[in-house]
C-alpha cells in the first residue's frame, strides 16, 4: 500500500503495545514486528501511538520494525462469503486450516474471500455503456449458492457513469467487470468484491418500519415475545441457561434470507456444533440446505481478546452488505458480554477511568452503536432489506443488574430472559414469561391476525395472564398450602402447568417439534386455552379437578407437540377435535347429574 | 542475549521483579534469577519497554536483595521437554522433576502457551464414556474431549469423586486405555498422597504424569502450571494418539494466584478483586480440550473448582461454567445426609450429552429417560418445600409420591458406592425401577415405545 510507513515498539503489555510512528492514524492498521502480527492505533501521543494486536504478542522485543498500513480495519465483500467460516478480523478459517494445520499460526497473511474461484457473473438487464450509475446500485449478480443469488453492487463511495460492463461469463473476484467515470473524470474500476472499513456503518436511503415479525418456529419467541426482522433483540442468561441455543434455534429455522452467526468469546465446539449439523438440515421454508445462506464468525473464547472487539463490528458489516443487496438478515451475536469485556481490558490497560464493575464509562455508548446498526432500510438502490441483531449477555452471576445486561435492555426491544430455575428443572427454552418482553407484539399481531388467526392476540393475552395468575396462587400455596384454594383456582393451576408443558416447553432435541411452524404453534395454544376454558366450565359443574387432571387425554396433549411435526397439522386439528368431544362427553355427564341432583 | 546476566534489579515486590537498563527483551521470554544465596528462581516478562522489563517469579520474590541478584534472559518462552517418558514422572509446576530422578532430555521442547486450535480444525466430540457413576452417566453425560468440572467446596468428597471418575472411566465395554495427566495447585500433602496412592492401588501409576505443587509452594507456579501440564496432554494426545483424561485441582488455588499477580500489577479489578481478563485467562486453558481432526487422541478435562463459601456465583465457578462444557456440582446437603457422591443433580449439565448418548451410543430411551428423571426430581422439589411449610402429612398422595421418589433417587439412584461402577444399562434400568412407580401417564418426556418396553406398572421400585 502506498501509505505504508514505517516505525517501531516502544513497550509491550499483554495485547497492547506503546509504538513509535509518526503520522499514524486513530484505527489504522499495522503490522508488527519480525513476526508481522497485525493491530490498529486506537490511540495517539505525538509521534507514538497505542496499538492493539489481533494475535499474541509472545516473543515480540523493544525495537522492532511497526509498518503503518495506511488503513483501517476493512472487510472484503464478495461472491465466497456463504458457508465460510471467518476469524474476527475476516481471515477464513478453513482456508488457514488447510493451509498451517490444527492451530492457528501467528502473522499470517492471506485473503478473505478466495482469488482462484470463478463466478457465474450476469449483468444487470438495461445497463449499457453511458448509464448513469451510483452508489448501491446492481451491476448484476452471481448465484453463490443454489439459494443466494449474490447482487454485485457498485461501492457505496462510487458514482458517475458507465464506460463499460463484461457480458455474462465466468470471472475471478479480482476481475475487473466494470469501469465507471466520476465527475472529475477519474475512473473506477469495479471488481466482484469490495472492500469497506467494519466501523463505519454502511450507507442507507432511508429507516424504514418493521412490518413482519421473524418467525423463528419457538412458541415462546414468537407467539409470546415476538421480535420484528430488522429489530433488536437480547437473550440474557447464566451459564448454561440455553443462549447458545435459543441463537442456534434462531439460526436454524428462522424465516431470515441470510445468516451471520458470530461466536464472541465462546467455545470452539459450538461453531463445530454448527459446521457438522447445518448441511444435514433443511431450511424448512426453503427447503435447500440450512449451511447455504450460514456464514460464521469466530472469535473463540482463547483466541487474542482484542479480535473479540472486532468480530462484531466484522460481522455487522458483512450483515449490512447482504441488507444492502435486498436481504432479510439475521445476526446472532453470542455473546456481547465477551465483546464488551474485550472493551474493558484494552480500556483498563489504557488507564481509562472505570466507571462500573472495572467498564469504562463508554460502555452505553459503544453498545448502543453497536445495536443502532440493525434495523429494516431502504437501500441506496430503493429495495428493502433489513439486518436483525440479536444479542446473548451474560451476566456475571446472572446478575441482570449488571452493567451490560442492563445498558442492553435499554437499547433493545425484544428481551428473552433466560433463569437458571427453569433451566434447572430442564423447562427449555428456559424463557421467564414474567421477565421477558417485547415492543413489537402490535405489529407482530397483525401479521398473525392476518396469516394465521384473528384469535391470535386474544389467545396469548389469555394464555399469559393464565401463568401470572399461576405465580400469585402459587405463593398462597407456598404460605398456606394447596387446601387454601378453590377448585376453580386449583383448575387455574393445571391448566398453567399445561401451557408451560404443552406450549412453552419446546426441546431443541425434538425432531418432531424443533421447528414449529406458525399453524402448529396456534393450534396447540388454542387446544390448550380451549381445554382449560372447558374444564373451567367443568368444575363449576361439580367435575372433581384431580379427575380431570389426571384423564388420560392430558398425557396426550402434553405429548401433542412431539406426536405431529408442522407438516401434520391436520393429524394434529384431527386430534383436537376428539379432545373437545371427550371433554363434551364429560360436559353432559355432568350437566345432566347435575340436573338430577337438582 | 542468554549468556548475559544482568545485576540490574529495580524493585520487587508480590511476586514481581522489575529490572531496568536492559534491552530488547522479548515479551514473554524466560527468565533465570540467581538470588544472593546463589539459589535459582525461574521467572517470565509480562511488561518488556525500551529500558525496563517487569517479571513474574515464579518462586517468589521474597528475601530477594536486589543488590545481589542476578538475571539472565533465555531468549525462549516458557517450555515443557516433551517425550513418551513423561509418563511415569512427576513434575512441579514449570515442569522441573521432582520425583528425585534425572531431567527429560531427549525429548522436544514445547511451548507452554500453545496457540489456539482452529475452530475449523475441530471433530464436535460425541463418544460416550462410561464413568460408572449414575448421575454423570445417566443424566449428565461425559464425551471423549469434553471440559467438564466438578464444583465442590471445602469438605466434600470431590477428589474422591475425581478418582473413582479415574479409576472407573471407559469407552463401554472397553478396557480403560486412559493416559491420565494430573494437575495439583496448592493442594494438601494428604490430597497429594491420596491420588497417588489411588493411582498406584489401580495400577495406573505408569500411565500417570504428575504436575504438583503444594499448598505451601509458591503460588506464582501456579500460573504456569496448567499450561505446563495441558502441554504435556496434547502431546500424549495428538502426538502419541492417546485418549488423555486431565484432572486438575483446584482451580481456585490457580484463580488466587492469578489475583495475587494482578493486583501486584495494579490491573483494574473487575469483580471481588479478580481481573478482569480472568475469564479469558481461563479459557486459554480450558479450551485446550478436545478433538481434532485426523488426530486419534483427545484431551478431556475434568477439573475440581472449588466455590468460596459454597457459592455458585462467585467470579471462579461461575467464569468456569461460563467456559466449560458443563459441570456437576457437590452439595453439602446431601453429602450431611451421608450421600456418596452428593451430586446435585439440579444445577449439574452435561453440554455435549446429546450427541454422545440414544440409539447407536447407549440406548435409545437414554436422553428422554435423562428428561424425564429431571422433570421428576423438579417436582419433588416442589413437593419437599410445601412439606417443609404445611408438614409432609398434610401433602396430597400425588406430592407423597413425588416425596418417595426423590427420597429413593437420592439414596440408590445418586447414592452409589465408592468402588461401585455401574454400566451404563445398570444405570438406565435402575431408573426404570424409579420411574415404574408412577403411573404410565405420569410420564409424559419419555415416549409410548419406551414406556411399552421398561415401564413396569404394579411392580415395586428398589
Ligand atoms: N431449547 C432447548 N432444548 C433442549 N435443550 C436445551 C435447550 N436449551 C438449552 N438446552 C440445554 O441446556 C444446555 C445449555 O445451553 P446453552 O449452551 O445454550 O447455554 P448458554 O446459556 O449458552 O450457556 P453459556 O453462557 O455457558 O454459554 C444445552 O447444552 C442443552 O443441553
Ligand atoms: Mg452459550
Amino acid at each position: 500500500m502506498s501509505d505504508a510507513r514505517g516505525g517501531h515498539i516502544r513497550e509491550i503489555n499483554g495485547p497492547i503495545l506503546r509504538i513509535h510512528l509518526p503520522g499514524g492514524r486513530n484505527g489504522e492498521q499495522v503490522r508488527i514486528g519480525g513476526l508481522d502480527i497485525v493491530g490498529e492505533i486506537i490511540a495517539l501521543e505525538g509521534d507514538d501511538a497505542v496499538v492493539q494486536a489481533y494475535e499474541s504478542t509472545e516473543g515480540l522485543r523493544p525495537g522492532e520494525v511497526i509498518e503503518g498500513l495506511g488503513h483501517p480495519l476493512t472487510v472484503e465483500l464478495g461472491p465466497g462469503l456463504l458457508q465460510g467460516i471467518f476469524d474476527g478480523v475476516q481471515r477464513p478459517l478453513d482456508e488457514i486450516a488447510k493451509q498451517t494445520g490444527d492451530n492457528i499460526p501467528r502473522g499470517l497473511r492471506i485473503d478473505s474471500l478466495d482469488r482462484s474461484r470463478e463466478w457465474p457473473f450476469v449483468p444487470r438487464d438495461g445497463l449499457e455503456p453511458g448509464s448513469r450509475i451510483g452508489p448501491g446500485a446492481r451491476l448484476g449478480s452471481v448465484q453463490e449458492t443454489e439459494t443466494i443469488e449474490h447482487h454485485i453492487l457498485v461501492p457505496p463511495t462510487v458514482r458517475g457513469d458507465l464506460i463499460d460492463l463484461v457480458p455474462a461469463g465466468r470471472y475471478r473476484l479480482d476481475k475487473t467487470i466494470a469501469q465507471v467515470r466520476n465527475a472529475k473524470g477519474d475512473v473506477h474500476k469495479l471488481k466482484l468484491f469490495h472492500r469497506w472499513p467494519v466501523r463505519v456503518p454502511r450507507p442507507y436511503g432511508q429507516r424504514d418500519h418493521g412490518v413482519e415479525p421473524l418467525i423463528t418456529g419457538q412458541r415462546i419467541l414468537d407467539t409470546f415475545f415476538p421480535l420484528l426482522k430488522g429489530g433488536k433483540g437480547a437473550v440474557p442468561g447464566p451459564f448454561g441457561a440455553g443462549k447458545t441455543m435459543v441463537q442456534q434455534q434462531v439460526a436454524r429455522w428462522s424465516n431470515a434470507d441470510i445468516v451471520i452467526y458470530v461466536g464472541c468469546g465462546e467455545r470452539g465446539n459450538e461453531l463445530v456444533d454448527v459446521l457438522e449439523s447445518f448441511p444435514k438440515l433443511k431450511d424448512p421454508h426453503s427447503g435447500r440446505g440450512m449451511m447455504e445462506r450460514t456464514l460464521l464468525v469466530a472469535n473463540t473464547s482463547n483466541m487474542p481478546v482484542v479480535a473479540r472487539e472486532a468480530s462484531i463490528y466484522v460481522g455487522m458489516t458483512m450483515a449490512e452488505y447482504f441488507r444492502d443487496q435486498g436481504y432479510d438478515v439475521v445476526m446472532l451475536a453470542d455473546s456481547t458480554s465477551r465483546w464488551a469485556e474485550a472493551l474493558r481490558e484494552v480500556a483498563g490497560r489504557l488507564g481509562h477511568m472505570p466507571v462500573e464493575e472495572g467498564y469504562p464509562a463508554y460502555l452505553g455508548s459503544r453498545l448502543a452503536a453497536v445495536y443502532e446498526r440493525a434495523g429494516r432500510v431502504e437501500t441506496l438502490d430503493g429495495a428493502r432489506g433489513s439486518v436483525t441483531l440479536i444479542g446473548a449477555v451474560s451476566p456475571p452471576g446472572g446478575d441482570f443488574s449488571e452493567p451490560v445486561t442492563s445498558h442492553t435492555k435499554e437499547i433493545i426491544g425484544t428481551f428473552w430472559a433466560l433463569s437458571k430455575e427453569l433451566a434447572d428443572a430442564r423447562h427449555y427454552p428456559s424463557v421467564d414469561w414474567v421477565d421477558s418482553f417485547s415492543q413489537d407484539v402490535p405489529v407482530a399481531a397483525g401479521w398473525w391476525a392476518q396469516q394465521i388467526s384473528g384469535a391470535w392476540s386474544k389467545r396469548r393475552t389469555e394464555a399469559l395472564s393464565l401463568l401470572a395468575r399461576d405465580a400469585e396462587l402459587s405463593r398462597i400455596v407456598n404460605l398456606v398450602g394447596p387446601e387454601a384454594l378453590s377448585p376453580a383456582q386449583r383448575w387455574e393451576l393445571e391448566g398453567a402447568a399445561l401451557i408451560k408443558e404443552a406450549v412453552l416447553q419446546q426441546s431443541a432435541l425434538d425432531d418432531a417439534d424443533s421447528y414449529c411452524s406458525p399453524n402448529k404453534q396456534f393450534e396447540l395454544l388454542e387446544l390448550v386455552m380451549q381445554v382449560f376454558d372447558r374444564g373451567k366450565e367443568l368444575i363449576a359443574l361439580g367435575a372433581p379437578v384431580q379427575e380431570l387432571a389426571e384423564h388420560p387425554v392430558m398425557a396426550r396433549i402434553r405429548r401433542a407437540k412431539s406426536t405431529w411435526r408442522s407438516d401434520e397439522i391436520d393429524q394434529l386439528a384431527e386430534f383436537a377435535g376428539e379432545v373437545y368431544e371427550a371433554l363434551a362427553g364429560l360436559q353432559s355427564e355432568y350437566a345432566s347429574s347435575q340436573e338430577t341432583a337438582s | 542475549m542468554s549468556n548475559v546476566e544482568y545485576r540490574r534489579a529495580y524493585a520487587a515486590q508480590g511476586g514481581l521483579l522489575i529490572v531496568k537498563g536492559v534491552e530488547k527483551v522479548a515479551f514473554g521470554d524466560r527468565v533465570r534469577i540467581r538470588d544472593h544465596r546463589g539459589r535459582k528462581r525461574n521467572g517470565q516478562v509480562i511488561l518488556a519497554a525500551e529500558q525496563e522489563v517487569l517479571i513474574q517469579v515464579f518462586e517468589g520474590t521474597d528475601d530477594l536483595d536486589l543488590d545481589n541478584t542476578w538475571v539472565r534472559f533465555l531468549d525462549q518462552p516458557l517450555s515443557l521437554t516433551v517425550s513418551p517418558g513423561l509418563l511415569g514422572r512427576v513434575f512441579n509446576g514449570i515442569g522441573e522433576a521432582r520425583d528425585g530422578r534425572p531431567p527429560i532430555v531427549d525429548g522436544e521442547a514445547r511451548g507452554i502457551s500453545g496457540s489456539a486450535i482452529n475452530p475449523a480444525a475441530r471433530n464436535y466430540p460425541r463418544e460416550f464414556i462410561q464413568t460408572g457413576i449414575s448421575t454423570i452417566d445417566g443424566l449428565n453425560s461425559l464425551v471423549r474431549g469434553q471440559k467438564l468440572p466438578i464444583f465442590s467446596a471445602s469438605g466434600l468428597p470431590h477428589n474422591r469423586l475425581a478418582a473413582q471418575i479415574v479409576r472407573q472411566a471407559r469407552l463401554p465395554g472397553e478396557a480403560s486405555n486412559f493416559a491420565i495427566v494430573f494437575a495439583a495447585m496448592g493442594v494438601s500433602y494428604t490430597d497429594a498422597r491420596f491420588f497417588r496412592e489411588s493411582f498406584s492401588d489401580s495400577g495406573v501409576l505408569g500411565n500417570v504424569v504428575m504436575f504438583i505443587n503444594h499448598a505451601d509452594d509458591p503460588p506464582v507456579e501456579r500460573l504456569a502450571l496448567p499450561r505446563v501440564a495441558l502441554t504435556a496432554a496434547e502431546y500424549l494426545a495428538f502426538d502419541l494418539d492417546r485418549h488423555v483424561l486431565v484432572v486438575m485441582t483446584d482451580m481456585t488455588h490457580y484463580a488466587e494466584a492469578l489475583r495475587e499477580v494482578a493486583t501486584a500489577k495494579g490491573d483494574v479489578p473487575a469483580r471481588k478483586g479478580y481481573p478482569g481478563y480472568l475469564y479469558s485467562d481461563l479459557a486459554e486453558i480450558y479450551e485446550r480440550s478436545g478433538r481434532i481432526r485426523n488426530r486419534h487422541g483427545s484431551v478431556t478435562m475434568v477439573p475440581v473448582v472449588s466455590m468460596p463459601s459454597d457459592d455458585i456465583t462467585h467470579p471462579i465457578p461461575d467464569l468456569t461454567g461460563y467456559i466449560t462444557e458443563g459441570q456437576i456440582v457437590l452439595s453439602r446437603e446431601l453429602n450431611n445426609q451421608g450421600v456418596y457422591p452428593p451430586v446435585d443433580i439440579a444445577p449439574s449439565l452435561s453440554r455435549l450429552m446429546k450427541d454422545g448418548i440414544g440409539k447407536d451410543d447407549t440406548r435409545d430411551d437414554h436422553p428422554r429417560v435423562a428428561n424425564q428423571l429431571y422433570a421428576l426430581y423438579a417436582k419433588a422439589q416442589e413437593s419437599r418445600n410445601l412439606a417443609s411449610i404445611i408438614g409432609a402429612e398434610e401433602l396430597s398422595a400425588r406430592d407423597q409420591r413425588y416425596l418417595e421418589f426423590a427420597k429413593d433417587f437420592d439414596a440408590h439412584f445418586v447414592g452409589q458406592g465408592e468402588d461401585e461402577n455401574r454400566s451404563i444399562i445398570e444405570t438406565l434400568n435402575l431408573a426404570w425401577q424409579l420411574l415404574s412407580r408412577f403411573p404410565r401417564e405420569a410420564l409424559t418426556r419419555v415416549s409410548e415405545l419406551d414406556l411399552a418396553h421398561y415401564h413396569r406398572s404394579g411392580e415395586k421400585a428398589a
